[in-house]
Formats: C-alpha cells, structure tokens, sequence
C-alpha cells in the first residue's frame, strides 16, 4: 500500500516537472516580441508608448500557453494526489 | 467617505485574522471557508474569496463617491483632477481601441479595470487576492463572454450561425472550440498570473528561510530563530509581483474585453441593415 501510494506521489511530482517543459515556449516567444520591440523603439523612438503597449499585450498572449501548463502542473501537485490516492483506497476496500 | 474606503480594508483584515487556522510555518493554501449555507442542491461555501471581492466593491465605491462629491465647473480641488484625469484616460483608451459605436463603453472598461487592480492589490495587505481564485475571475470571464456573443448577435441569430462558417463550412467545429477558448484562456491568463507570483514569493521565501537556518543556525539564543536573510529580497520580488503584475494584469484583462467586443461586432452589416430597416418604416 504504501509503495503504491508512494508511486502516485512521485508520478504527480514528475507529471507536474514535465508540464512545465511547456515554459520554454513562450519564453522564446516573448523574447522575441520584447527583441522586435527594442529594434522598432531604437528605429523610432517616437513611437515608444504605443509600442510598448502592443509588445506587454504580445507578451500577455503568448503567456497563455505557459499558464495552461502552470494551472495543469499546480493541480497535479495539489489536487490530484488527494483524489488519486483516495480511488485507491477505495478500491482496496 | 475616505474611512468608508479604509473600512472594509480592516474588516477583512480581522476576518482574515479570526479564521486564520493555527498552522506551523509557511504553506500554499486555497481562499479560507468562512461559513456553509445549506442550500437545497448542495451546501453554499461563502470563502474569503467571496468576501474579499465584495470588500474591494465596498471600497471602490466609497472612492468613486470621493473623488465625485462636490465637483466644480473649474477644477479647484486636486481629487476632481485625478477623477477628471481616470475618465479622460479611460476614454482615451476606449476611442483608440474600439470604433465610435461603442463611446458609450468607457464606465464598462473602467469598472472591470479597477476591481480587477484592486483586487489584486489586496494581496500588499497580506489578505486573500480574489483574482488568484478561478471561480471569481471565471465570473467575470463569462460576463465577457456574454458580452461578445451579445454584440455578434446584433445582426440576428443567423449571421451569428452563418460567422461559424466562415472561411470554409467544415471548419466550423474548429471555430466553435476557438469561441469557447475565449473566456476560458481569459480566466486563466489572469488567474496564472496573480496564482504564479504568490506561489513563486511563497517559495522563495521559504527557501531564504532554510538558507537563514543553515547560515546564521549556529548563533546563540533567539537570535538563531532571526530569519535574517528574508528581509528585503521577498520585498523586491513583491513589487514586481503585486504591484506591476497586479496592474499589468487588470490592463490586459480590460484590454482583451476591448478588443474581443470591438472585433466580434459586425458593424458595416449591422449598420447597412439598420439603414435598411429605417428605410423600409419611413414607407
């Protein structure tokens, strides 16, 4: 019993590493937003408010997918180790 | 008036303080159950989330009344000027980024901004942000959501139909999973944010606080128990967390609504028939 509970814990935990993988991601998107964006600010610097806006917009769209894979890493350490070991105690009964 | 908007600030601090569970150490845990109401499906949990949100409605109401009583035709005072200055930004941001149809939007963005700010904010007061709670920041996704389909509507339930098909008829299933998308990645782009930076303070703060034990643990008495390392650093990463995130987020959020209602709405069909409606009753 307690292997298996141990086995639950442990696959959560590296479920919850693995889905994080997906930070990569947008951390290359965003860094290439905020790249573009220095570039376009050095071209004309007039233009920087406007610019800086649309680039923190950018940034905020091509977060989402990271943020899925936070909301999905953060319920496999927090909540699904609860309902997980409690099928199986269930099923044991 | 100022003691209306400080008020609920200090009730829910003591809330917060009276139903606090003895706990040892730091830990990430959910909005607190202040109290259950049974109700005929299933009980009602009234939490912290609930409260603080109605807390941030309270004090966002006691500052509009504020900065709006005795207003003058010449600005004398200084808070008629910041009031002058929060509409003419608001309306500023709204004719840049939504066509004239919708000047009347202007309260809409400005309410959705500060409640979103403001509650999280809240969180500098070391009480509950209702934004890192899904179910207070789902509702407001869904109020958008309305929002939009309210204003694809505007040309009739079969243009509405016809907008799934747009490009090509069989790609329809795939435009009704992009429409659904919609609210939910609004909820969880605002939700992960403020989520994230309460768990990443609450970690780094517990790391700085092991830090402290192995470095300063071997000085006598208390002053081994002094967690000297967490002075300063958790205060920076707040400032960037609760602050700038804080209002970032409260500005994407108003942002995107903007941009969503603005883009759904068909407004060259919408006005060509309602030109053609105006024609056919002067008949």
């Amino acid at each position: 019993m307690e292997i298996a509970i141990g086995i639950i814990l442990g696959c959560c935990a590296l479920g919850a590493g693995a889905a994080m993988i997906a930070g990569i991601g947008p951390g290359i998107g965003e860094g290439n937003a905020v790249a573009s964006a220095c570039e376009a600010i050095g071209r004309q610097p007039e233009c920087k408010g406007s610019v800086t806006t649309t680039m923190l917009m950018g940034c905020a769209i091509a977060e989402t997918t990271g943020l899925y894979a936070l909301v999905i890493a953060i319920l496999l350490i927090f909540v699904a180790p609860n309902m997980l070991v409690n099928i199986l105690l269930n099923a044991v009964k | 008036m100022l003691i209306g908007a400080v008020a609920p600030l200090v009730v829910g601090i003591i809330l917060k303080v009276l139903f606090t569970p003895e706990k040892v150490g730091i830990s990430i845990s959910g909005a607190l159950i202040y109290f259950t109401i049974p109700m005929p499906l299933q009980n009602l949990p009234i939490t912290e989330s609930q409260v603080n949100s109605a807390l941030v409605i309270v004090t966002i109401l006691f500052l509009c009344l504020y900065f709006t009583h005795g207003l003058t035709v010449k600005a004398e005072l200084k808070r008629q000027l910041v009031a002058e200055w929060i509409v003419k930004q608001t309306q500023s941001l709204v004719k840049t980024n939504m066509s004239d149809y919708f000047s009347g939007f202007a309260p809409f963005v400005a309410s959705i901004m500060a409640l979103s700010a403001f509650s999280s904010l809240l969180s500098l007061f070391g009480m509950y942000p209702p934004t890192s709670d899904i179910n207070i920041v789902g509702g407001w996704a869904i109020l958008v959501f309305i929002l939009i389909t309210y204003y694809k509507m505007k040309c009739g339930p079969l243009h509405y139909a016809k907008s799934f098909g747009d490009p090509v008829p069989f790609l329809a299933p795939l435009n009704v999973i992009s429409e659904v998308a919609t609210p939910i990645s609004m909820a969880f782009r605002h939700y992960g944010n403020v989520l994230s930076g309460a768990v990443i303070s609450v970690l780094v703060a517990t790391g700085l606080q092991g830090l402290t034990n192995i470095i300063f643990g071997w000085l006598p008495g208390f002053l081994g128990n002094i967690p000297f390392l967490q002075i300063g650093l958790p205060a920076i990463l707040s400032v960037y967390f609760d602050l700038f995130s804080g209002c970032l987020q409260a500005f994407i959020f108003a942002m995107l609504t903007m941009l969503y209602v603005a883009s759904g709405f068909p407004e060259e069909d919408y006005l060509a028939r309602r030109a053609k409606k105006l024609a056919r009753l002067k008949k």
